[in-house]
């Protein structure tokens, strides 16, 4: 941020601070256990449980734990497997979300207040309602264990449809009728004129779906059984149950690797991130 | 070749009806102006020429053929927005040949073209800019360069002037005009700016309340207003309108008792009938105090408009204006005037339709006799 400052007067300057501080605390809080995380990861594990709260390590074992970590984990298998998992899930979300917001934005039909209030009230219902019903279909026809089971129940996102209907229904009408004038059919429309113009929002959306399914645990333990479908979380949790025991300085070096793609991610997108969940539509 | 005949056609959303019977004949290489207030339906019926509403009841045809259930595409249609409608995230050079490119044209072709049409809006300078970039002026001729490129039989315009500035507008108009000259393709252009639709149009159709008031050439409707609605419409300063009652085939007399004559041959009147007199502010004429049949009005104040002036008056206690070039008259106090008797326009209070003993051209009955 590039501003001209001005020295504030005292009552302002106490109310800045006072904000600040009520951040900053905010800000440790949530990130103390990824830093804890971290200080674990690369500390002697005799130092861990006896070490107390001092934050520096007084010996650095980063290179013993992460090595460790990589070896007697198949981490880089529960990462392709997540990358596969969100990736998958991610494609079909958008390409059905987006023409269906896109019809309930901007196409005129009946039933559609009806559709909407369906989509207002889908938004209300958590995956553990439909959970048993779906595994149920699933077993029935042999599919758990498998990376279809696993994205199943996300193919259909009620958040992305309300949100890219926000958005598109913010995109000129004027424009629309240009391009119906000009010759294009409604999905050329979809998809050349409106999508590029909304590209902030599917940003946002990205990023909280791939964020949401990377760190999911609750669904795949539900229908996977086998390691080699694991998804980091699930993967973790079989790595602290069979190989570790209580190694938790090479745990967390494994936690530590499984959570970076993520950070990554979200520092390259940050901008259009918070483009997409402040600002709707285009002027 | 596109003649384009609207028959009957009436629209209603829901309940709502906002159009009634419109019927209305445009000849081939006709520039037509539809002229009309704020929400009397003209986009509405401009749309349903384009394809972009549908037609609740009547048809319309272009060059002979039935359009009413032809996609936008099918119609041959080009049309120009308000607010321009450029593709937001396209250069100037993608949204003029977009159309171009959906049709299928080989690439070098669409290059060649766009070329052309950017030099003739004169915009080669800006073909590699995003709509953001150019200004309204750049913005408006992108968006008539784009609809320009399809060759379309029929050209729409819906307001595309009125988000410019006064100079550019004027600008802007005389070279809508000079396209259509060169083109000479079938125009509609719909503004709620007399000026405009005086200065552009062949002829103008007058709406009001979703109904056609009066159609014919510019010069015909300013003479012979069909109607009260147009009379008031059509002209700035606006045409004065004096409620009345005839109390003699050759007087009419206000409420306070001012007393106007008429030409007791021109009109359809009887004794007792409620009127409106109307009469342009320019055709008053300021006469010597004391001339014979003279009105004395009180001077309010005075507008000068450089090469005239306009004086704000009373006349019967209703507000009256006078047009007068600025060099003629220092008005003050009382002025003196006549109001020439074939200078009266004079309308019925109830129906607002014009007293004229010779019937004047009112809606289609032009089109329909042509
Ligand atoms: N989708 C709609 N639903 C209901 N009523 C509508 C709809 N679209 C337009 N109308 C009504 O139809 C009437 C005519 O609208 P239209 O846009 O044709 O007016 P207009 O003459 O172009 O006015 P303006 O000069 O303000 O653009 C208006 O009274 C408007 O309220
Ligand atoms: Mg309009």
């Amino acid at each position: 941020m590039k501003a001209v400052r001005f020295p504030l007067p005292a009552g302002r300057l106490l109310r800045f601070a006072g904000a600040h501080a009520v951040l900053l605390v905010g800000a440790a809080f949530m990130l103390l256990p990824f830093l804890w995380m971290l200080l674990t990861a690369i500390r002697a594990p005799d130092e861990i449980l006896t070490g107390g709260l001092n934050p520096i390590p007084r010996s650095f074992h980063a290179v013993e734990n992460f090595s460790a970590a990589m070896q007697q984990a198949p981490l880089l298998r529960f990462m392709v497997n997540g990358v596969i998992i969100c990736s998958g899930i991610l494609i079909i979300q958008l390409l059905v979300a987006i023409p269906a917001a896109y019809a309930l934005a901007k196409l005129r039909f009946p039933g559609r207040g009806l559709l909407f209030a369906a989509v207002i009230g889908g938004l209300c219902i958590p995956i553990q309602v439909p959970a048993l019903p779906i595994y149920l279909a699933l077993a029935e026809f042999g599919l758990l264990d498998s990376y279809f089971a696993m994205m199943v129940p996300f193919f259909l996102s009620v958040f992305a449809i309300f949100l890219f209907r926000q958005t598109f229904r913010g995109f000129p009408d004027e424009i629309l009728q240009a391009a119906r004038v000009d010759g294009l059919g409604e999905f050329e429309i979809l998809w050349r004129i409106v999508v590029p113009s909304a590209l902030p929002a599917i940003a946002a959306f990205s990023i909280f779906s791939i964020v949401a399914h990377w760190n999911d645990l609750y669904w795949p333990m539900i229908v996977i059984q086998r390691m080699d479908y694991a998804p980091p979380p699930l993967g973790m949790l079989f790595f602290a149950n069979s190989e570790t025991g209580a190694s938790y300085g090479v745990l967390m070096a494994g936690a530590t690797i499984i959570t970076a793609p993520l950070v990554i991610v979200f520092l390259l997108a940050r901008r259009r991130f918070v483009q997409g969940i402040t600002m709707t539509g285009i002027k | 070749m596109a003649d384009i005949a609207i028959r009957n056609v009436e629209k209603s959303y829901g309940k709502t009806a906002v159009l009634h019977g419109i019927n209305l004949e445009i000849a081939d290489g006709e520039f037509l102006v539809i002229l009309g207030p704020s929400g009397c339906g003209k986009s509405t019926l401009l749309r349903m020429i384009a394809g972009l509403e549908g037609i609740t009841r009547g048809e319309i045809a272009i060059a002979g053929r039935v359009v009413n259930t032809l996609e936008p595409r099918e119609r041959g249609c080009a049309m120009v927005f308000q607010n321009y409608a450029l593709y937001p995230h396209m250069t100037v050079a993608e949204n003029i040949g977009y159309a171009l490119k959906v049709a299928g044209l080989p690439k070098a072709e669409r290059e060649r073209r766009v070329a052309e049409i950017a030099r003739i809006v004169g915009l080669e300078a800006f073909l590699a800019r995003r709509p953001s970039e150019l200004s309204g002026g750049q913005r408006q001729r992108v968006a008539m360069g784009r609809a320009m490129i399809r060759e379309p039989k029929v050209f729409l315009f819906d307001e595309p002037l009125s988000n410019l500035d006064a100079k550019l507008r004027v600008q802007m108009r005389l070279e809508i005009r000079r396209l259509h000259q060169r083109l000479q393709a079938t125009s509609v252009f719909v503004t709620h700016d007399q000026i405009e639709a005086m200065s552009l149009a062949d002829r103008i159709v007058v709406m009001n309340q979703g109904r056609i008031e009066q159609a014919g050439p510019p010069r015909l409707l300013y003479a012979e207003p069909a109607t009260r609605f147009v009379a008031s419409f059509l002209g700035a300063p606006a045409m004065n309108l004096l409620p009345a009652t005839i109390v003699a085939k050759d007087r009419a007399r206000m409420a306070d008792g001012t007393e106007i004559a008429l030409d007791p041959g021109r009109f359809v009147v009887e004794i007792g009938q409620a009127v409106e007199i109307g009469i342009r502010p320019e055709d008053v004429m300021i006469v010597w105090p004391g001339s014979e049949g003279a009105h004395a009005l009180e001077v309010e104040f005075t507008e000068d408009m450089g090469s005239s002036r306009l004086i704000h008056t009373r006349l019967g206690g209703m507000e009256f204006t006078v047009l007068q070039p600025a060099a003629q008259i220092e008005a003050e106090g009382h002025l003196p005037i006549t109001i020439p008797e074939d200078a009266i326009h004079l309308f019925d209070r109830h129906s607002g339709k014009r007293l004229e003993r010779h019937i004047p051209v009112i809606g289609t009955a032009a089109s329909a006799a042509a």
